[in-house]
Protein backbone atom coordinates (compact mmCIF):
# COMPACT_ATOMS: atom_id res chain seq x y z
CA UNK A 1 0.00 0.00 0.00
CA UNK A 2 3.00 2.47 0.83
CA UNK A 3 4.17 1.95 -2.67
CA UNK A 4 1.57 2.53 -4.25
CA UNK A 5 1.01 6.17 -2.40
CA UNK A 6 4.59 6.59 -3.28
CA UNK A 7 3.84 5.89 -6.92
CA UNK A 8 1.00 7.79 -7.25
CA UNK A 9 2.93 10.44 -5.04
CA UNK A 10 5.13 10.16 -8.63
CA UNK A 11 3.03 10.22 -10.97
CA UNK A 12 1.61 13.66 -9.38
CA UNK A 13 4.56 15.50 -9.39
CA UNK A 14 5.15 14.49 -13.08
CA UNK A 15 1.75 15.30 -14.31
CA UNK A 16 2.34 18.77 -12.35
CA UNK A 17 5.12 19.34 -13.81
CA UNK A 18 4.50 18.32 -17.35
CA UNK A 19 1.30 20.33 -17.43
CA UNK A 20 2.95 23.27 -16.66
CA UNK A 21 6.09 22.77 -19.43
CA UNK A 22 4.32 21.07 -22.11
CA UNK A 23 3.71 23.23 -25.10
CA UNK A 24 0.41 22.08 -26.75
CA UNK A 25 -2.61 23.97 -24.41
CA UNK A 26 -4.31 20.54 -25.94
CA UNK A 27 -2.39 18.02 -24.06
CA UNK A 28 -1.27 20.33 -20.95
CA UNK A 29 -5.26 20.29 -20.23
CA UNK A 30 -5.48 16.43 -20.49
CA UNK A 31 -2.80 16.25 -18.38
CA UNK A 32 -4.19 18.42 -16.16
CA UNK A 33 -7.00 15.57 -16.08
CA UNK A 34 -4.89 12.72 -15.29
CA UNK A 35 -3.44 14.91 -12.05
CA UNK A 36 -7.02 15.41 -11.23
CA UNK A 37 -7.64 11.72 -11.44
CA UNK A 38 -4.41 10.33 -9.22
CA UNK A 39 -5.04 13.54 -6.60
CA UNK A 40 -9.08 11.56 -6.29
CA UNK A 41 -7.22 8.37 -5.84
CA UNK A 42 -4.67 10.06 -3.13
CA UNK A 43 -7.88 11.48 -1.57
CA UNK A 44 -9.74 8.49 -1.52
CA UNK A 45 -6.78 6.56 0.07
CA UNK A 46 -6.34 9.54 2.78
CA UNK A 47 -9.64 8.89 3.82
CA UNK A 48 -11.90 11.67 2.65
CA UNK A 49 -14.01 9.99 -0.11
CA UNK A 50 -16.26 13.36 0.07
CA UNK A 51 -13.49 15.21 -1.72
CA UNK A 52 -12.14 12.14 -4.00
CA UNK A 53 -16.08 12.44 -5.43
CA UNK A 54 -16.00 16.27 -5.78
CA UNK A 55 -12.51 16.35 -7.70
CA UNK A 56 -13.26 12.96 -9.63
CA UNK A 57 -16.93 15.36 -10.94
CA UNK A 58 -15.11 18.45 -10.82
CA UNK A 59 -11.44 18.89 -11.39
CA UNK A 60 -11.22 15.68 -13.97
CA UNK A 61 -14.63 16.39 -15.34
CA UNK A 62 -16.45 19.58 -15.21
CA UNK A 63 -13.51 22.27 -15.06
CA UNK A 64 -11.50 20.57 -17.73
CA UNK A 65 -14.46 20.43 -20.54
CA UNK A 66 -14.96 23.84 -19.85
CA UNK A 67 -11.09 24.74 -20.62
CA UNK A 68 -11.81 22.43 -23.92
CA UNK A 69 -15.09 24.76 -24.98
CA UNK A 70 -13.00 27.67 -23.63
CA UNK A 71 -10.08 26.63 -26.44
CA UNK A 72 -12.41 25.65 -29.06
CA UNK A 73 -13.97 29.18 -28.52
CA UNK A 74 -10.73 31.41 -28.74
CA UNK A 75 -9.79 28.77 -31.95
CA UNK A 76 -6.50 27.77 -30.36
CA UNK A 77 -7.60 23.77 -31.43
CA UNK A 78 -5.81 23.55 -34.79
CA UNK A 79 -8.52 23.61 -37.65
CA UNK A 80 -7.81 20.41 -38.98
CA UNK A 81 -10.72 20.47 -41.96
CA UNK A 82 -8.81 23.39 -43.50
CA UNK A 83 -5.00 22.73 -43.45
CA UNK A 84 -6.24 19.64 -45.23
CA UNK B 1 19.82 62.67 -37.16
CA UNK B 2 22.22 61.62 -39.09
CA UNK B 3 22.26 57.90 -38.61
CA UNK B 4 18.45 57.87 -39.39
CA UNK B 5 17.76 55.58 -42.31
CA UNK B 6 14.71 56.72 -44.93
CA UNK B 7 14.75 53.11 -46.50
CA UNK B 8 13.78 50.92 -43.90
CA UNK B 9 10.55 49.63 -45.75
CA UNK B 10 12.76 47.95 -48.76
CA UNK B 11 15.40 46.32 -46.55
CA UNK B 12 15.82 42.91 -46.19
CA UNK B 13 14.89 43.25 -42.41
CA UNK B 14 11.58 45.37 -42.80
CA UNK B 15 10.21 42.22 -45.43
CA UNK B 16 10.90 39.96 -42.17
CA UNK B 17 8.96 42.11 -39.75
CA UNK B 18 6.32 42.29 -42.20
CA UNK B 19 6.00 38.25 -42.59
CA UNK B 20 6.32 37.80 -38.80
CA UNK B 21 3.32 40.62 -38.47
CA UNK B 22 1.30 38.26 -41.52
CA UNK B 23 1.42 41.61 -43.94
CA UNK B 24 3.53 40.07 -46.76
CA UNK B 25 4.20 36.40 -47.72
CA UNK B 26 8.10 36.29 -47.43
CA UNK B 27 8.44 33.38 -50.03
CA UNK B 28 6.34 35.00 -52.70
CA UNK B 29 8.08 36.93 -55.23
CA UNK B 30 7.24 40.17 -55.98
CA UNK B 31 8.30 42.35 -58.62
CA UNK B 32 9.30 46.20 -57.44
CA UNK B 33 7.13 48.54 -59.27
CA UNK B 34 9.72 51.05 -60.56
CA UNK B 35 6.36 52.98 -62.00
CA UNK B 36 6.59 56.83 -60.95
CA UNK B 37 2.86 56.60 -59.78
CA UNK B 38 4.27 53.93 -57.24
CA UNK B 39 7.36 55.89 -56.31
CA UNK B 40 5.31 58.84 -55.56
CA UNK B 41 3.03 56.49 -53.29
CA UNK B 42 5.79 55.37 -51.64
CA UNK B 43 6.71 59.39 -50.99
CA UNK B 44 3.55 60.25 -49.82
CA UNK B 45 3.97 57.07 -47.16
CA UNK B 46 7.26 58.07 -46.25
CA UNK B 47 6.18 61.45 -45.88
CA UNK B 48 2.92 60.20 -43.23
CA UNK B 49 5.71 58.09 -41.59
CA UNK B 50 7.85 60.73 -41.08
CA UNK B 51 4.93 62.76 -39.58
CA UNK B 52 3.80 60.54 -37.45
CA UNK B 53 7.47 59.78 -36.41
CA UNK B 54 7.40 62.94 -35.52
CA UNK B 55 4.46 62.75 -33.57
CA UNK B 56 5.55 60.13 -31.71
CA UNK B 57 8.63 61.81 -30.56
CA UNK B 58 6.85 65.32 -28.97
CA UNK B 59 4.72 62.56 -27.37
CA UNK B 60 7.83 60.86 -25.97
CA UNK B 61 8.89 64.08 -25.24
CA UNK B 62 6.32 65.06 -23.03
CA UNK B 63 6.53 61.94 -21.12
CA UNK B 64 9.79 62.25 -20.43
CA UNK B 65 9.52 65.12 -18.97
CA UNK B 66 6.64 64.26 -16.47
CA UNK B 67 8.86 60.93 -15.77
CA UNK B 68 11.87 62.90 -14.88
CA UNK B 69 11.08 63.10 -11.45
CA UNK B 70 11.55 59.24 -11.43
CA UNK B 71 14.43 58.66 -12.62
CA UNK B 72 15.63 56.53 -9.73
CA UNK B 73 13.29 53.99 -11.01
CA UNK B 74 15.93 53.12 -13.37
CA UNK B 75 18.61 51.57 -10.96
CA UNK B 76 15.35 49.94 -9.78
CA UNK B 77 14.62 47.90 -12.42
CA UNK B 78 17.83 46.91 -12.70
CA UNK B 79 17.73 45.34 -9.24
CA UNK B 80 14.42 44.00 -9.74
CA UNK B 81 15.74 40.61 -11.40
CA UNK B 82 18.04 39.86 -8.43
CA UNK B 83 15.67 40.63 -5.60
CA UNK B 84 12.68 38.77 -7.65
CA UNK B 85 15.19 36.18 -7.35
CA UNK B 86 16.28 36.38 -4.04
CA UNK B 87 12.60 36.88 -1.95
CA UNK B 88 11.59 33.85 -3.95
CA UNK B 89 14.34 31.94 -2.50
CA UNK B 90 13.93 33.40 0.94
CA UNK B 91 10.41 32.34 1.09
CA UNK B 92 10.96 28.72 -0.23
CA UNK B 93 13.86 28.56 2.91
CA UNK B 94 11.60 30.08 4.66
CA UNK B 95 8.52 28.06 4.32
CA UNK B 96 10.09 24.74 4.15
CA UNK B 97 11.55 24.91 7.16
CA UNK B 98 7.97 25.98 8.98
CA UNK B 99 7.22 22.77 7.02
CA UNK B 100 9.55 20.63 8.85
CA UNK B 101 8.41 22.23 12.44
CA UNK B 102 4.45 20.97 11.17
CA UNK B 103 3.18 18.54 13.77
CA UNK B 104 2.86 15.01 11.87
CA UNK B 105 0.23 14.09 9.77
CA UNK B 106 -2.84 12.85 11.52
CA UNK B 107 -0.95 12.55 14.86
CA UNK B 108 -3.96 12.80 17.51
CA UNK B 109 -1.47 14.69 19.70
CA UNK B 110 -1.77 17.34 16.85
CA UNK B 111 -3.17 21.00 18.24
CA UNK B 112 -6.30 21.22 15.96
CA UNK B 113 -7.55 18.40 17.52
CA UNK B 114 -9.13 20.72 20.68
CA UNK B 115 -12.32 20.73 21.77
CA UNK B 116 -14.61 21.74 19.05
CA UNK B 117 -13.36 18.77 17.35
CA UNK B 118 -14.21 16.92 20.18
CA UNK B 119 -17.46 18.14 20.07
CA UNK B 120 -18.17 17.36 16.90
CA UNK B 121 -17.72 14.15 16.81
CA UNK B 122 -19.27 13.38 19.90
CA UNK B 123 -22.30 15.32 19.54
CA UNK B 124 -22.43 15.75 15.93
CA UNK B 125 -24.42 12.67 15.27
CA UNK B 126 -27.05 13.50 18.51
CA UNK B 127 -27.58 17.50 17.46
CA UNK B 128 -27.81 17.12 13.95
CA UNK B 129 -28.88 13.42 13.41
CA UNK B 130 -26.22 13.03 10.31
CA UNK B 131 -24.79 9.74 10.47
CA UNK B 132 -22.44 11.57 7.94
CA UNK B 133 -20.32 14.10 10.41
CA UNK B 134 -18.59 16.26 7.98
CA UNK B 135 -22.41 16.79 6.16
CA UNK B 136 -23.39 17.71 9.31
CA UNK B 137 -21.04 20.04 10.11
CA UNK B 138 -20.69 21.89 6.56
CA UNK B 139 -24.62 22.30 6.64
CA UNK B 140 -25.39 22.73 10.46
CA UNK B 141 -22.83 23.76 12.24
CA UNK B 142 -20.65 25.74 9.80
CA UNK B 143 -23.99 26.33 7.40
CA UNK B 144 -23.18 30.29 7.26
CA UNK B 145 -19.60 29.74 5.60
CA UNK B 146 -22.08 27.36 3.20
CA UNK B 147 -23.96 29.69 2.46
CA UNK B 148 -21.73 32.24 1.09
CA UNK B 149 -20.27 29.59 -1.25
CA UNK B 150 -23.84 29.24 -2.79
CA UNK B 151 -24.01 32.44 -3.05
CA UNK B 152 -20.91 32.71 -4.62
CA UNK B 153 -21.54 29.91 -7.18
CA UNK B 154 -24.89 31.88 -8.23
CA UNK B 155 -22.48 35.09 -8.61
CA UNK B 156 -20.12 33.47 -10.64
CA UNK B 157 -23.06 32.15 -12.94
CA UNK B 158 -24.72 35.57 -13.24
CA UNK B 159 -21.11 37.15 -14.45
CA UNK B 160 -20.37 34.55 -17.00
CA UNK B 161 -24.21 35.20 -18.41
CA UNK B 162 -23.11 38.92 -18.69
CA UNK B 163 -19.93 38.03 -19.79
CA UNK B 164 -21.22 35.70 -22.80
CA UNK B 165 -24.72 35.66 -23.17
CA UNK B 166 -25.97 36.10 -26.63
CA UNK B 167 -29.29 37.53 -27.03
CA UNK B 168 -29.46 38.39 -30.88
CA UNK B 169 -31.34 35.59 -33.32
CA UNK B 170 -29.09 36.29 -36.07
CA UNK B 171 -25.72 35.21 -34.10
CA UNK B 172 -27.04 32.74 -32.19
CA UNK B 173 -27.79 31.25 -35.50
CA UNK B 174 -24.58 30.99 -36.66
CA UNK B 175 -23.78 29.80 -33.00
CA UNK B 176 -25.69 26.75 -33.98
CA UNK B 177 -25.11 26.22 -37.27
CA UNK B 178 -20.80 26.68 -36.71
CA UNK B 179 -21.21 24.54 -33.39
CA UNK B 180 -19.75 20.96 -34.76
CA UNK B 181 -17.31 22.50 -37.00
CA UNK B 182 -14.00 21.34 -35.49
CA UNK B 183 -15.78 17.43 -34.28
CA UNK B 184 -17.63 14.70 -35.68
CA UNK B 185 -21.43 15.75 -36.26
CA UNK B 186 -23.34 13.13 -33.85
CA UNK B 187 -20.74 10.76 -33.78
CA UNK B 188 -22.29 6.89 -33.14
CA UNK B 189 -19.60 5.98 -30.65
CA UNK B 190 -20.03 8.77 -27.97
CA UNK B 191 -23.76 8.45 -29.02
CA UNK B 192 -23.98 4.75 -28.04
CA UNK B 193 -21.55 5.13 -24.86
CA UNK B 194 -23.95 7.84 -23.43
CA UNK B 195 -27.29 5.41 -23.72
CA UNK B 196 -25.35 3.59 -21.43
CA UNK B 197 -23.26 6.11 -19.01
CA UNK B 198 -26.24 8.82 -18.53
CA UNK B 199 -28.45 7.30 -16.60
CA UNK B 200 -26.08 5.38 -14.27
CA UNK B 201 -24.41 9.22 -14.20
CA UNK B 202 -27.45 10.62 -12.78
CA UNK B 203 -28.63 7.67 -10.69
CA UNK B 204 -25.01 7.87 -8.67
CA UNK B 205 -25.34 11.72 -8.97
CA UNK B 206 -29.17 11.55 -7.30
CA UNK B 207 -28.02 8.56 -5.08
CA UNK B 208 -25.00 10.74 -3.84
CA UNK B 209 -27.18 13.74 -2.90
CA UNK B 210 -30.11 11.91 -0.98
CA UNK B 211 -27.21 10.21 0.92
CA UNK B 212 -25.28 12.77 1.81
CA UNK B 213 -26.39 12.90 5.60
CA UNK B 214 -25.61 8.90 5.56
CA UNK B 215 -22.68 8.37 3.58
CA UNK B 216 -19.93 10.18 1.86
CA UNK B 217 -20.76 12.92 -0.40
CA UNK B 218 -23.52 15.66 -0.19
CA UNK B 219 -25.04 17.80 -2.01
CA UNK B 220 -22.36 19.75 -3.46
CA UNK B 221 -20.28 16.57 -4.96
CA UNK B 222 -23.96 14.86 -6.08
CA UNK B 223 -24.61 18.02 -7.89
CA UNK B 224 -21.42 18.07 -9.43
CA UNK B 225 -21.93 14.85 -11.11
CA UNK B 226 -25.68 15.05 -12.18
CA UNK B 227 -24.12 18.39 -13.91
CA UNK B 228 -21.11 16.28 -15.69
CA UNK B 229 -23.93 14.16 -16.90
CA UNK B 230 -26.34 16.75 -18.32
CA UNK B 231 -22.82 17.91 -19.86
CA UNK B 232 -22.60 14.63 -21.35
CA UNK B 233 -25.66 14.64 -22.74
CA UNK B 234 -25.18 17.94 -24.57
CA UNK B 235 -22.05 16.72 -26.18
CA UNK B 236 -22.89 13.67 -27.75
CA UNK B 237 -27.15 14.46 -28.64
CA UNK B 238 -26.63 18.40 -29.53
CA UNK B 239 -28.16 21.30 -28.14
CA UNK B 240 -31.78 20.30 -29.57
CA UNK B 241 -32.37 17.48 -27.93
CA UNK B 242 -31.28 18.68 -24.53
CA UNK B 243 -33.32 21.59 -24.42
CA UNK B 244 -36.44 19.66 -24.61
CA UNK B 245 -36.45 18.73 -20.87
CA UNK B 246 -33.44 21.28 -19.97
CA UNK B 247 -34.02 24.92 -21.39
CA UNK B 248 -33.80 28.41 -20.09
CA UNK B 249 -37.13 28.31 -18.04
CA UNK B 250 -36.16 25.54 -16.21
CA UNK B 251 -33.21 26.81 -15.41
CA UNK B 252 -34.24 30.37 -13.71
CA UNK B 253 -37.29 28.12 -12.22
CA UNK B 254 -34.77 25.50 -10.91
CA UNK B 255 -31.85 27.78 -9.76
CA UNK B 256 -33.69 30.45 -8.18
CA UNK B 257 -36.46 28.71 -6.33
CA UNK B 258 -33.24 26.12 -5.21
CA UNK B 259 -31.27 29.47 -3.99
CA UNK B 260 -34.52 30.71 -2.22
CA UNK B 261 -35.42 27.70 -0.24
CA UNK B 262 -32.32 27.31 0.59
CA UNK B 263 -31.80 30.67 2.15
CA UNK B 264 -35.20 29.82 3.90
CA UNK B 265 -34.03 26.40 5.48
CA UNK B 266 -30.87 27.95 6.58
CA UNK B 267 -32.69 31.19 7.79
CA UNK B 268 -34.98 29.09 10.10
CA UNK B 269 -31.24 27.64 11.71
CA UNK B 270 -29.47 30.96 12.38
CA UNK B 271 -32.72 32.06 13.96
CA UNK B 272 -33.17 29.53 16.28
CA UNK B 273 -29.50 29.15 17.16
CA UNK B 274 -28.96 33.07 16.93
CA UNK B 275 -32.08 33.30 20.20
CA UNK B 276 -31.40 30.29 21.86
CA UNK B 277 -34.49 28.89 21.31
CA UNK B 278 -35.00 24.11 21.00
CA UNK B 279 -35.07 22.84 17.34
CA UNK B 280 -38.82 22.04 16.57
CA UNK B 281 -38.29 19.91 13.51
CA UNK B 282 -37.86 16.02 14.47
CA UNK B 283 -34.48 14.46 13.32
CA UNK B 284 -35.69 11.25 13.26
CA UNK B 285 -33.30 7.72 13.71
CA UNK B 286 -30.24 8.44 12.18
CA UNK B 287 -29.54 6.13 9.60
CA UNK B 288 -32.70 6.22 7.99
CA UNK B 289 -32.82 8.33 4.90
CA UNK B 290 -35.74 10.45 5.89
CA UNK B 291 -33.79 11.71 9.35
CA UNK B 292 -31.71 14.58 10.41
CA UNK B 293 -34.11 17.68 10.25
CA UNK B 294 -33.52 20.24 7.79
CA UNK B 295 -30.36 18.87 6.38
CA UNK B 296 -31.56 16.42 3.46
CA UNK B 297 -33.41 19.53 1.99
CA UNK B 298 -30.82 21.36 2.23
CA UNK B 299 -28.31 19.18 0.08
CA UNK B 300 -31.28 18.73 -2.86
CA UNK B 301 -31.44 22.59 -3.25
CA UNK B 302 -27.57 22.65 -2.82
CA UNK B 303 -27.25 20.20 -5.59
CA UNK B 304 -30.03 21.55 -7.60
CA UNK B 305 -28.06 24.52 -7.81
CA UNK B 306 -24.67 23.18 -8.25
CA UNK B 307 -25.82 21.04 -11.51
CA UNK B 308 -27.89 23.80 -12.83
CA UNK B 309 -24.64 26.05 -12.22
CA UNK B 310 -22.04 23.64 -13.78
CA UNK B 311 -24.42 22.83 -17.17
CA UNK B 312 -25.06 26.77 -17.41
CA UNK B 313 -21.16 27.39 -17.31
CA UNK B 314 -20.69 24.70 -20.11
CA UNK B 315 -24.01 25.72 -22.66
CA UNK B 316 -23.37 29.67 -22.00
CA UNK B 317 -19.44 28.86 -23.40
CA UNK B 318 -20.79 26.53 -26.04
CA UNK B 319 -23.52 28.35 -27.55
CA UNK B 320 -23.82 31.75 -25.28
CA UNK B 321 -27.35 30.63 -23.74
CA UNK B 322 -29.20 28.14 -22.04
Amino acid sequence: MRLFILILAVFLIVCAIATCVHKTLLASIIIFMAYSTIMSLIWAMLESPDLAITEAAVGAGVTSILFFVTLKKIRAVEDEQKTD
Amino acid sequence: MSRKRTDYRSTFYSRIENFVNGKEDFLLYKPKGNTEAKQLESLEEELAEAADLLEQREARQKLQDRMAPLDYLKNFHKLYGVVAALVCATMMILLISTVIYLPPFGSPDNPTNNEVIERYIEKGEEETGAVNIVTGLILNYRGFDTMGETHVLFIAASCVMILLLIVEGEEKKSVYANDRYLEPGNDIIIQRVACFLIPVILLFGIYVILNGHLSPGGGFSGGAVIGAGLILHEAAFGFRKTERFFNEHVYKIAKVSALCFYVCCLSYYFYMGAHGYDNHIPLGTPGNIISSGLILFINIFVGTEVACTMYAFYALFRKGGL
